[in-house]
C-alpha cells in the first residue's frame, strides 16, 4: 500500500499494550508454569507432576466435577426462569416495569454482600428461610452445611442473582420478534401453548444462544459467591476449580494453582467454543 | 388492562416482592439493629433504631477504613474507565472501518478475552517483576485488560451505525487519523460511551476477586475487600456488616435509578445480532 | 544547593561521630489484637531507652492471605527490617537461610527456651527469632459451673472424657462438645492438640513422618485424633448448629455454659476475658487426654516470634530490638500489654501472681518435666493445607476417620513434594 489508510493500525497499539501484556503474556506463561513447582521463592520444573496431583487427588476431582455441575444447574435454570420472566414481563401485565427493575437490581449488587446477606438466611437453626419453614410446619434443611445440599444451594442464590440478566436478553429479543407472527399463528389456530412452542422460542433461539454461553462461562469461572457463603465447604463439597485455585494459591503451591488454571481454561474452551457453534448453527435452521 | 393481567401483575408482584425485595429489607433492618439484636439476625422491627449509629461506627472501624476503601474503589473505577473509554473506542473505530486479516485477528484475540479466565498467579508474577504489583494504577491497568473485549464489541457495534460520509470528509478536508478520531468519531459515540461507562463503572466497583489477589494490603482496600474482612470481624457486630453491605449498595443503587436505559442496552448487546 | 548539602554532610558527621543517628526501624506483624499490643508496648518500651530509634508499625492480615503476603515481600526483597511470623513448619516454609539473619551473636539469646529455638532454627545451628507471646496449650476448656453442678472430675483418660460427655448428656440440655465449622481452622484440634498422645506411644514419630516413614493412616496412635472426632461426632455430643457456628459462638457458648467442652487454644482466653470479662473464672482447662492415667500431658504450641529479614538495610538496630525483646524488661513490657494467657519462654519473666482460671489450670503441666510436648508442626515441616477441610468433614460425618487419615497422608505428600523436601 503507498497511501497511508485513513484508519491505521497504531490505534490498536494502546489496547493491545495492555491486553497482551496483562492477559495475554500471563496466559501463555501459565502453560509454562503449571508445569513447575512454583512458590514465591523459586520455580523448579515438575514436568507433568501438578497435573498428575490434580486429577489423583479426590477433593480436586471433585471441584472440577462441582464446576460442571454447577454451570450447567445455574445455565439451565437461569434460561428456562428467564424466559418465563421475560415472556411474563412482555405481557402487559400491572406492575410491569417496576417488576423488571425489581427483577434486575440483584444483578447489580455486591456478590459478596448477597453471599453474607444469604449465609445468614440460610442459618440452619436461626435463618429466616428456615424459621419461615418452621412457622408452616416444615423441618427446613442445613443449606449451606449439608454437605449434599452446599453447592445446590449457592447455585440457587447464582440463580436469584444472575437470572435479571437473562430475563434482560430475552426481553430484547422478544421484542425484536414482529407481532405478525403471532397474528398469523393465531388465525391459524394455535393455542398459546402452541404459540410459545412454535413461535416464541425459535425466534427467540438468538437470545437463548447468548444466555446459555454467558450463564456458563459465568458458572464456570464463579468464584466470589462460593467463597463468601462457603468457602468451598463444608469439606470440599462445594469446592469449585476457581476456589481450588485459590486455596492452592493460598497455601503457597503456586504451580499446583496455575495448572488448575490451565484446567479451567480448557475446561472453558472445550466445552463453550463447540456449544457455541452448535447454538448458533441451530439459530440457522430455525 | 385486562382483568387477567391485572390479577397476574399482583401474583406477580407479591411473588417478586418475596423472592427480590425482601432480602434487601432484611439487610436494612439488621442494619438499624443493635448489635445484640442483629446477632441473631431477623425480619423483626428493631426495638431501636440505631441506624446513624451504626453508620459511624462502621465508617470508624479501622481507621475509617471504608472511607479509604472508598476512595480506592473510586481511584481504580475512574482511571480504569477513563483508559477503557478512548483505547477501545480506537481499536473498535478501526476494526469496524478496515476490514483486513489484521482486523480479523485482533477482533478474534479481544473475543478470547471474554472468555477465558485470566492466569492469576502468573499475572502476579508478572505485575511484581514490572512493579505494579499491590499498586492502585497497576489494578487500574488490570481492570482496562479485562474489560477491554466487551468495550470493544460494544464500540464496533456502534460504529457501523456512524455513516462513513463523516469521517471521509474531515479527511478530504485534510483532518489526520487523530483529528477524525477526536473531533468527529469520538463525540458521535456519546450514547454508547455512556453505557460503557455506566456498564464497567458497577463491574469494576463491584469486583472482589481481582483486588482479593493483586491488592493485598491495609492500604489498598477496597469497597468489596472491607466487605470481605469484616465478615470474619464483625462475627459479633452482625449489624454493622449489614450496615456495611447498604453502604456499598447506594452506588450501584443510584447509578441504577439514573441509567437504567443505557445499563439494559449494554447487558443486552450480545442479545440483538447487529 | 552547595550550603545545604554540606551542612547535611556536618550534620550526619556530627551524629556518626557520637555514636547515635536517629533510625526508623519499619515493623510488619499480623492484625491480632494480641500482637498489636506485644509491639506497641515492645517498641515504647524501647524508644523510651533509646530516644534515637523510632518505629513505624504495619498490619498484614492473618492466615494464608497473610502467609502469602509474607513470603512475597521477603522474596521480592520488599519486607520490612523486623516481622512477625509463626515458628515451626511455617517458619521453615520462608526458607530461613536464604532469607533471614541469623542472630546467635545477640546476647540474651541464651535466655530463650531451648524447646522453642528449635522451632526458629535451620538444620545448620543457626537460629532466628525472638518470641512475643506466650506459649500456648492445646487441649479442652470447659465450663467449669456446670462440671461443679454434675460433680465431674477432670478427666485423665479419653474413656473417663466421653463419660462426662455422656452424663452431661443425660443430665442437662447443654451440649457436651461444642464445633465451630464456620470457621474450619477450629476443627482440627481433636487432631492437633492429639499429639502428646502420640509422641507417648510413639516417640520416634515425628522424625520418621519427616522423612516420609511414618503416616497418619498407618499409625494407630497417630490416627487415633481422627477417630475420637468421629466418634464425638457419632455420639451425637455436637451442638445442633455446629457446621454454621463460628469461633466466637465456640467462645460464648463455653463461657455462658451453653456447652460444656471446647477443643481449643488457650490463646482464645483473650477473647473470653474481652467479650465476657465476667465469666473468665468459669472456664478451666485441661490437656487432651489418651490412652492411660500414667500418659497424661499437654500439647503445646510455641509462640510466633520476631525475625530480621537479609534485605534489612538496618540489620545492627534490628538486632538491638531483638535483644530487647529476648530481655526479662521486654518481656515485661508484653506481659503488662496483654496480660497472662501462658508462660513466656523468656528467662527471668514472671507472670502476676494472679492469672485466669484457664491458665492456671495449664501452668503445672509445664512445671512437671515429660508433661508437655509440641505439637507435630513445631517438629516437622510437613503440614498439609487440607487439614481443616477434611477434620470437618470427620466432624460432620462425611467422611471416617480411616479415609480421612488417608487422603491427609496424601495432601501431606502434596505438600511436602511442593516443598521440595527430601525424601518425598
Amino acid at each position: 500500500m503507498t497511501q497511508k489508510s485513513p484508519y491505521p493500525y497504531w490505534f490498536f497499539l494502546p489496547a493491545a499494550v495492555i491486553f497482551l501484556g496483562l492477559f495475554i503474556v500471563p496466559t501463555v506463561a501459565s502453560f509454562y508454569f503449571s508445569l513447575t513447582y512454583w512458590d514465591p521463592f523459586e520455580a523448579r520444573f515438575a514436568g507433568w507432576d501438578n497435573y498428575v496431583q490434580f486429577f489423583s487427588e479426590p477433593f480436586l476431582i471433585r471441584g472440577t466435577l462441582n464446576t460442571l455441575f454447577f454451570a450447567f444447574v445455574t445455565s439451565v435454570l437461569k434460561t428456562i426462569l428467564g424466559l418465563l420472566l421475560a415472556v411474563l414481563l412482555t405481557s402487559g401485565i400491572f406492575g410491569q416495569s417496576f417488576l423488571r427493575s425489581v427483577v434486575f437490581f440483584p444483578v447489580l449488587v455486591s456478590t459478596i454482600g448477597v453471599g453474607i446477606l444469604f449465609q445468614e438466611l440460610m442459618h440452619p437453626t436461626e435463618g429466616a428461610i428456615n424459621v419461615a419453614l418452621a412457622a408452616i410446619g416444615i423441618d427446613g434443611p442445613g443449606w449451606l452445611t449439608n454437605p449434599s445440599l452446599a453447592l445446590f444451594s449457592v447455585a440457587l442464590v447464582d440463580v436469584w442473582r444472575g437470572v435479571g440478566l437473562a430475563t434482560l436478553i430475552y426481553i430484547a429479543g422478544l421484542s425484536t420478534i414482529p407481532n405478525d407472527y403471532y397474528e398469523a399463528a393465531r388465525i391459524d389456530g394455535a393455542t398459546r401453548w402452541q404459540l410459545f412452542w412454535r413461535v416464541t422460542v425459535p425466534l427467540v433461539w438468538p437470545a437463548t444462544t447468548t444466555v446459555i454461553i454467558l450463564s456458563l462461562i459465568g458458572g464456570l469461572r464463579l468464584f466470589d459467591l462460593v467463597w463468601a457463603m462457603t468457602r468451598g465447604g463444608p469439606g470440599f463439597s462445594s469446592d469449585v476449580l476457581a476456589s481450588v485455585i485459590y486455596k492452592q494459591y493460598q497455601a503457597g503451591f503456586w504451580g499446583l494453582s496455575t495448572a488448575g488454571n490451565v484446567i479451567l481454561f480448557l475446561l472453558i474452551a472445550l466445552i463453550v467454543a463447540p456449544l457455541a457453534w452448535w447454538l448458533n448453527s441451530k439459530e440457522l435452521d430455525a | 388492562m385486562r382483568r387477567g393481567q391485572l390479577f397476574g401483575g399482583i401474583a406477580a408482584l407479591a411473588i417478586a416482592t418475596v423472592v427480590f425485595i425482601l432480602p434487601f429489607l432484611f439487610v436494612f433492618l439488621n442494619a438499624a439493629k443493635s448489635p445484640s439484636e442483629a446477632s441473631q439476625p431477623s425480619f423483626a422491627w428493631p426495638s431501636e433504631w440505631q441506624f446513624w449509629q451504626n453508620l459511624v461506627d462502621v465508617v470508624q472501624v479501622r481507621d475509617y477504613a471504608l472511607l479509604l476503601a472508598y476512595f480506592n474503589s473510586i481511584v481504580i473505577t475512574v482511571g480504569a474507565i477513563a483508559l477503557l473509554v478512548i483505547f477501545a473506542a480506537m481499536v473498535g473505530y478501526v476494526l469496524q472501518r478496515r476490514p483486513s486479516r489484521v482486523s480479523r485477528v485482533v477482533g478474534f484475540v479481544a473475543l478470547t478475552g471474554l472468555m477465558i479466565p485470566p492466569a492469576v498467579v502468573p499475572t502476579i508474577w508478572l505485575l511484581q517483576e514490572i512493579g505494579l504489583f499491590k499498586t492502585l494504577h497497576g489494578m487500574v491497568l488490570i481492570q482496562v485488560a479485562y474489560g477491554l473485549s466487551f468495550c470493544i464489541l460494544l464500540f464496533r457495534a456502534f460504529v457501523a451505525s456512524i455513516p462513513r460520509d463523516l469521517d471521509e470528509a474531515a479527511i478530504v478536508d485534510g483532518a489526520t487519523p487523530l483529528q477524525v478520531f477526536f473531533r468527529v468519531i469520538l463525540p458521535l459515540l456519546k450514547p454508547v460511551t455512556l453505557t460503557v461507562i455506566v456498564v464497567q463503572s458497577i463491574t469494576i466497583f463491584n469486583d472482589f476477586t481481582h483486588p482479593l489477589y493483586y491488592l493485598p494490603g491495609s492500604e489498598n482496600i477496597t469497597v468489596q475487600l472491607t466487605l470481605y474482612n469484616f465478615q470474619s470481624q464483625f462475627t459479633s457486630q452482625l449489624n454493622l456488616l449489614f450496615m456495611n453491605i447498604l453502604l456499598i449498595t447506594i452506588p450501584p443503587l443510584l447509578v441504577f435509578i439514573f441509567f437504567n436505559r443505557q445499563i439494559v442496552s449494554g447487558m443486552t448487546s450480545g442479545a440483538v445480532k447487529g | 544547593m552547595k550550603a545545604r548539602f554540606t551542612s547535611l554532610t556536618a550534620m550526619a558527621l556530627a551524629l556518626g561521630a557520637t555514636g547515635v543517628s536517629a533510625q526508623e526501624l519499619s515493623i510488619l506483624i499480623d492484625n491480632t489484637p494480641a500482637s498489636s499490643g506485644a509491639f506497641t508496648a515492645l517498641t515504647e518500651a524501647y524508644t523510651a531507652k533509646n530516644p534515637d530509634v523510632t518505629f513505624d508499625i504495619e498490619v498484614r492480615p492473618g492466615g494464608g492471605e497473610g502467609d502469602n503476603i509474607v513470603k512475597t515481600r521477603l522474596a521480592t526483597g520488599e519486607m520490612t527490617d523486623i516481622f512477625s511470623y509463626n515458628s515451626g513448619s511455617l517458619f521453615q516454609a520462608l526458607r530461613p537461610s536464604r532469607t533471614l539473619v541469623p542472630i546467635n551473636d545477640i546476647p540474651n539469646l541464651d535466655n530463650l527456651n531451648e524447646s522453642f529455638l528449635q522451632t526458629v532454627a535451620d538444620g545448620d545451628g543457626n537460629y532466628y527469632g525472638v518470641p512475643y507471646e506466650a506459649a500456648m496449650g492445646g487441649g479442652i476448656l470447659y465450663h467449669v459451673p456446670t462440671y461443679e453442678e454434675l460433680g465431674l472430675e477432670v478427666p485423665q483418660t479419653w474413656d473417663e472424657f466421653m463419660a462426662n460427655n455422656a452424663a452431661i448428656a443425660e443430665q442437662t440440655d447443654k451440649a457436651p462438645v461444642i464445633q465451630t465449622y464456620r470457621d474450619t481452622w477450629t476443627s482440627q484440634l481433636f487432631v492437633l492438640a492429639d499429639y502428646y498422645n502420640v509422641q507417648s506411644q510413639e516417640p520416634g514419630f515425628a522424625d520418621a513422618y519427616t522423612a516420609n516413614e511414618a503416616k497418619y493412616a498407618t499409625t494407630p496412635a497417630a490416627q487415633a485424633g481422627f477417630a475420637r472426632l468421629q466418634e464425638v461426632y457419632e455420639a451425637g455430643y455436637l451442638n445442633e448448629d455446629f457446621g454454621a457456628a463460628n469461633f466466637d459462638d465456640g467462645v460464648r457458648m463455653v463461657a455462658t455454659g451453653e456447652g460444656v467442652h471446647y477443643p481449643m487454644l488457650t490463646f482464645s482466653l483473650a477473647n473470653i476475658e474481652q467479650n465476657y470479662p465476667d465469666l473468665i473464672d468459669d472456664v478451666g482447662f485441661f490437656a487432651q487426654p489418651g490412652e492411660s492415667v500414667d500418659a497424661n500431658g499437654l500439647t503445646i504450641w510455641l509462640p510466633a516470634a520476631a525475625y530480621i529479614p537479609q534485605t534489612s538495610e538496618n540489620v545492627e538496630a534490628a538486632k538491638d530490638f531483638l535483644n530487647f525483646m529476648a530481655s526479662s524488661e521486654g518481656c515485661a513490657a508484653i506481659v503488662s500489654a496483654n496480660g497472662a494467657t501462658g508462660p513466656m519462654l523468656v528467662e527471668g519473666c514472671e507472670l502476676p501472681d494472679s492469672v485466669p482460671r484457664a491458665v492456671s489450670d495449664m501452668l503445672p503441666y509445664f512445671n512437671e518435666e515429660g508433661r508437655t510436648a509440641p505439637a507435630l508442626e513445631f517438629l516437622s515441616p510437613v503440614k498439609g493445607p487440607a487439614l481443616e477441610q477434611l477434620t470437618v468433614e470427620v466432624g460432620s460425618g462425611i467422611r471416617d476417620a480411616q479415609s480421612a487419615a488417608e487422603l491427609y497422608d496424601a495432601d501431606v505428600t502434596k505438600q511436602a513434594r511442593q516443598l521440595g523436601l527430601p525424601n518425598w
